[in-house]
């Protein structure tokens, strides 16, 4: 006799399972189990939208509230993914239209989306309450207007380095007088400036907003009326951060901003004038979150406005000091303003450091390995870290991973590729292979510099818990590949350019492709031959060539194919392919040779 | 440093024999033609492309009869060893995002324009390429900066048709007709009034401000254009 749960109980003990993980290993239990669990799952993450089609993911999950889904693959971001590659949202939201009608949340990260999509989920979700795009495109304000006066139960409207066509700021507007319910709004992304005195009404109608990012457009002097309509804002972004001379707007941001006793985020700073930073002093007081990589102020200002101000030092010398910073800055900072985190900032947990001028011939700024060195041994939490510079050593790469085994994100690029240790002059083997032998938790690397197969030797000696690994002008041979993808266990996610690797390897190594989300390869040897074997002998697969100069067919099979994309999947080739992607599949080979 | 063990060295030695490989038809060691044509051992293939950016520039100047002392280096510079290439060569690296990339640009030029500040993002097409392709105007300050840019992306595309300053000179129209058939692409775009109109025509800024999309087409096509582009200009000035 089988004693179970009633499903009633099971439901409820699942409903305390928020990770994605933990609810599909909880459906792998039994037949039951899936059945009860399919049935009460609210949230869905799709972490490659070719994975996997509309109608499977409906046909599970009947009962769906949020879904999150990606597509381009992450080298998109460099220009790498021509335009038209696809991941259109489109019939993802026509499908949920149908199926879901009470879906409350959509995010999406690298996706195309079009006006119609959003003029459709406007009018189709009537509880409809968020909006998250990261780095999305192919929408213009227009489609963002249809948001604004549709959805009435609106919370969240997040719009993360998107691309948008800007036709006007007039989509702002659109908000009617009898909509309250914001608790979120980003528009840091957009160009056009919106009506300021609509802008004013809808913060002083929305008791419940927390979070206003606001866009470049967005003068000083417009600040004060904003921040005293919302004292309690959580997160604020800033617009341009400058004005012409005027005492009034100085005294003006420092009473607004004393005001906002809740503030535990701050970005946007654009355009900074040094001078009008210290009205911010008094809000620093909660702050954990700072991105000032807009900021093109040089290190003495920067330095004064993570450390100096008189709140702050009155703070320190209660030792209260600004805990779980994030941070994010220019390289203006340069290993000056670097050496001082670590006095005033000991709870750092993730560090940013961009290139002001990633052309220019010749480094403008004083910021090299030191600087990171010195935040790695004063900032005990400091678990991530994303950091442009134009030198390293492996001395200083051996230091850091002894200093911050506790290390989860590293990434770091050396501006100039295949640049050696330059005190040495060797390749930094040695050092990338300390971070990934003493940092035993690394989920994601980067590496940058002259690398050879050597240091591939270590990471899949090594590093056993790597999700995701991103490596460009690196390695001498297949058995660099090799060793990643025979070592690194947890691996889900690989790109590849500009490396010598070839056929050998992932042929090899063909099995562990289907246990991954993805692998990238651009500008790589992997013959179209290969690819075709590849699609053959591995229907789970989804094989893309893309190439500029034509249909591979029209070169030898020996000839490289110029990207490669590979991905496991449950739906099959996808049919939205552009004219210069094709799927290496069985049918493909048979209709080709 | 852990060194790797004895056994563990033998079977990464040994991993060209094993079992799970699959036997790619004809091998696979072989290097052809176009593999060497579009990288060379060692995958830089920014290389070869400076190299022929280069080498087409001089040809050019050469035609036009001027600068000779400047050739030679160019070509000089062609035939050394391998040299570290300019940063910006490579697409995709450094490894930033557009927006990023846009600051130092945008904090030069807001100054005189107060603000705005959002990437002027346009569509660029080339006749025979099978993609579009999307710059960000605001990166470049010149249209030498961008003609780079554009080789860099379209390959079969070198700019051999302006001046030093990459401006074509439309008061002269037999010479800019000689020029437009001795070349094999042209960079035309559409401006805010939806004409189509040779790039170079007008200063940079101005250009930035008024190009909504560009398209390169050969240069035999573009003569059609070319009569305009001379009326519109006279109309200016």
């Amino acid at each position: 006799m089988a004693y179970s749960f009633p499903e009633e109980v099971l439901e409820y003990v699942f409903a305390f399972l928020s990770s994605h993980k933990d609810r599909n290993a909880v459906s792998l239990v039994c037949k039951s189990w899936y059945e009860i669990e399919r049935w009460c799952r609210r949230r869905i993450f799709i972490g490659n939208c070719y994975a996997v089609s509309p109608q499977i993911v409906i046909r599970r999950f009947p009962e769906v509230r949020a879904v999150k889904i990606k597509g381009k693959p992450h080298f998109a971001d460099f220009n790498l993914v021509p335009e038209g590659w696809g991941a259109y949202v489109y019939p993802w939201i026509s499908a949920m239209v149908r199926s879901y009608p009470w879906l409350e949340e959509i995010k999406l990260k690298r996706m195309v989306v079009t006006d119609e999509s959003l003029e459709l989920l406007s009018k189709s979700f009537k509880n409809f309450k968020v909006l998250v795009l990261s780095s999305c495109e192919g929408f213009t304000t227009d489609g963002l207007a249809s948001i604004a006066a549709n959805c009435r139960n609106l919370r969240e409207l997040d719009l993360r380095e998107c691309e948008v066509e800007d036709l006007s700021g007039h989509w702002l507007s659109h908000f009617p007088d009898n909509f309250t319910s914001l608790v979120s709004l980003n528009m840091s992304c957009l160009g056009s400036e919106v009506s300021f005195s609509a802008l004013e009404r809808l913060v002083s109608r929305c008791p419940n907003l927390r979070t206003l990012r606001l866009n470049r457009a967005v003068p000083v002097e417009k600040l004060p009326n904003l921040l005293r309509r919302a004292p309690q804002l959580v997160e604020f972004g800033t617009g341009a951060y400058s004005a012409e001379n005027q005492t009034d707007i100085f005294s003006n941001l420092v009473e607004a901003f004393s005001g906002c006793k809740h503030l535990k985020s701050l970005s946007g700073f654009w355009d900074v004038d040094p001078a009008y930073l210290p009205a911010m002093y008094y809000a620093c007081t909660g702050i954990t979150s700072l991105n000032l990589s807009n900021a093109t102020v040089q290190s003495p200002d920067l330095v004064e406005l993570i450390i100096q101000c008189p709140n702050l030092k009155c703070l320190w010398r209660e030792r209260e000091l600004i805990e779980d910073m994030t941070t994010q800055v220019l390289d203006y900072i340069e290993d000056a303003g670097l050496k001082a985190l670590p006095s005033y900032c000991k709870d750092l947990q993730e560090l940013r450091v961009f290139p002001s001028d990633p052309y220019g011939a010749e480094p403008n700024v004083s910021l090299t390995e030191q600087g990171l060195v010195t935040v790695s041994a004063g900032c005990p939490k400091l678990q991530s870290v994303l950091y442009f510079c134009r030198q390293m050593s492996n001395a200083a790469l051996i230091t850091i991973a002894r200093n911050r085994p506790n290390l989860i994100r590293f990434r770091l690029c050396i501006i100039d590729p295949q640049a050696p240790d330059y005190l040495t002059l060797e390749p930094l083997d040695t050092g990338f292979g300390a971070i990934v032998e003493h940092c035993k938790e690394l989920l994601r690397l980067s590496m940058s510099g002259l690398l050879t197969d050597r240091v591939f030797e270590y990471i899949g000696t090594h590093a056993k818990k790597l999700e995701m690994l991103s490596i460009a002008f690196a390695g001498d041979s297949d058995l660099g590949l090799h060793n990643v993808l025979s070592g690194c266990e947890s691996l889900r996610k690989l790109e590849i350019m500009d490396c010598p690797f070839g056929d050998k390897a992932l042929l090899a190594n063909a099995a562990k492709l289907e246990t991954m989300r993805s692998l990238w390869m651009s500008s790589c040897s992997v013959s179209y031959g290969a690819c075709k074997l590849l699609g053959q002998k591995m229907p789970k697969l989804n094989v893309e060539v893309m190439d500029e100069r034509g249909h591979p067919d029209s070169r030898p099979e020996t000839c490289p194919v110029e990207k490669l994309y590979i991905y496991r999947t449950v739906a099959g080739p996808r049919v939205d392919k552009p004219n210069f992607v094709w799927t290496m599949d069985e049918d493909a080979v048979l209709r080709l040779s | 440093m852990t060194m790797i063990s004895e056994e563990h060295k033998k079977e990464k030695l040994g991993f060209e024999e094993t079992e799970l490989r699959l036997g790619l038809p004809g091998g696979g060691g072989i290097v052809n033609e176009d593999l060497v044509k579009n990288t060379n051992a060692n995958g830089k293939r920014w290389y070869t492309e400076t190299v022929d950016l280069k080498l087409n520039f001089a040809l050019k100047e050469t035609e036009k009869g001027e600068n000779l002392q400047e050739e030679k280096n160019l070509i000089s510079c062609s035939n050394d060893s391998v040299k570290p290439p300019p940063k910006a060569q490579v697409v995709g690296w450094p490894p930033v995002r557009s927006f990023r990339k846009n600051i130092m640009a945008v904090q030069k030029s807001s100054s005189e324009e107060g603000g705005g500040g959002a990437a002027t993002f346009v569509k660029v097409s080339m006749d025979g390429a099978p993609y579009l392709r999307k710059v960000d105007l605001n990166m470049y300050k010149s249209y030498q900066d961008l003609y780079g840019a554009l080789g860099k992306m379209f390959s079969s595309f070198t700019m051999g048709i302006c001046d030093s300053q990459g401006m074509i000179d439309f008061m002269n129209e037999s010479k800019l007709m000689d020029l437009l058939n001795g070349s094999d692409f042209v960079p035309t775009y559409e401006d805010e009034d939806g004409d189509w109109m040779l790039v170079g025509d007008v200063p940079w800024e101005m250009f930035v401000g008024s190009c909504k999309r560009l398209r390169i087409v050969k240069g035999t096509e573009a003569i059609g254009l070319a009569p305009r582009a001379v009326e519109k200009c006279k109309n200016r000035s």
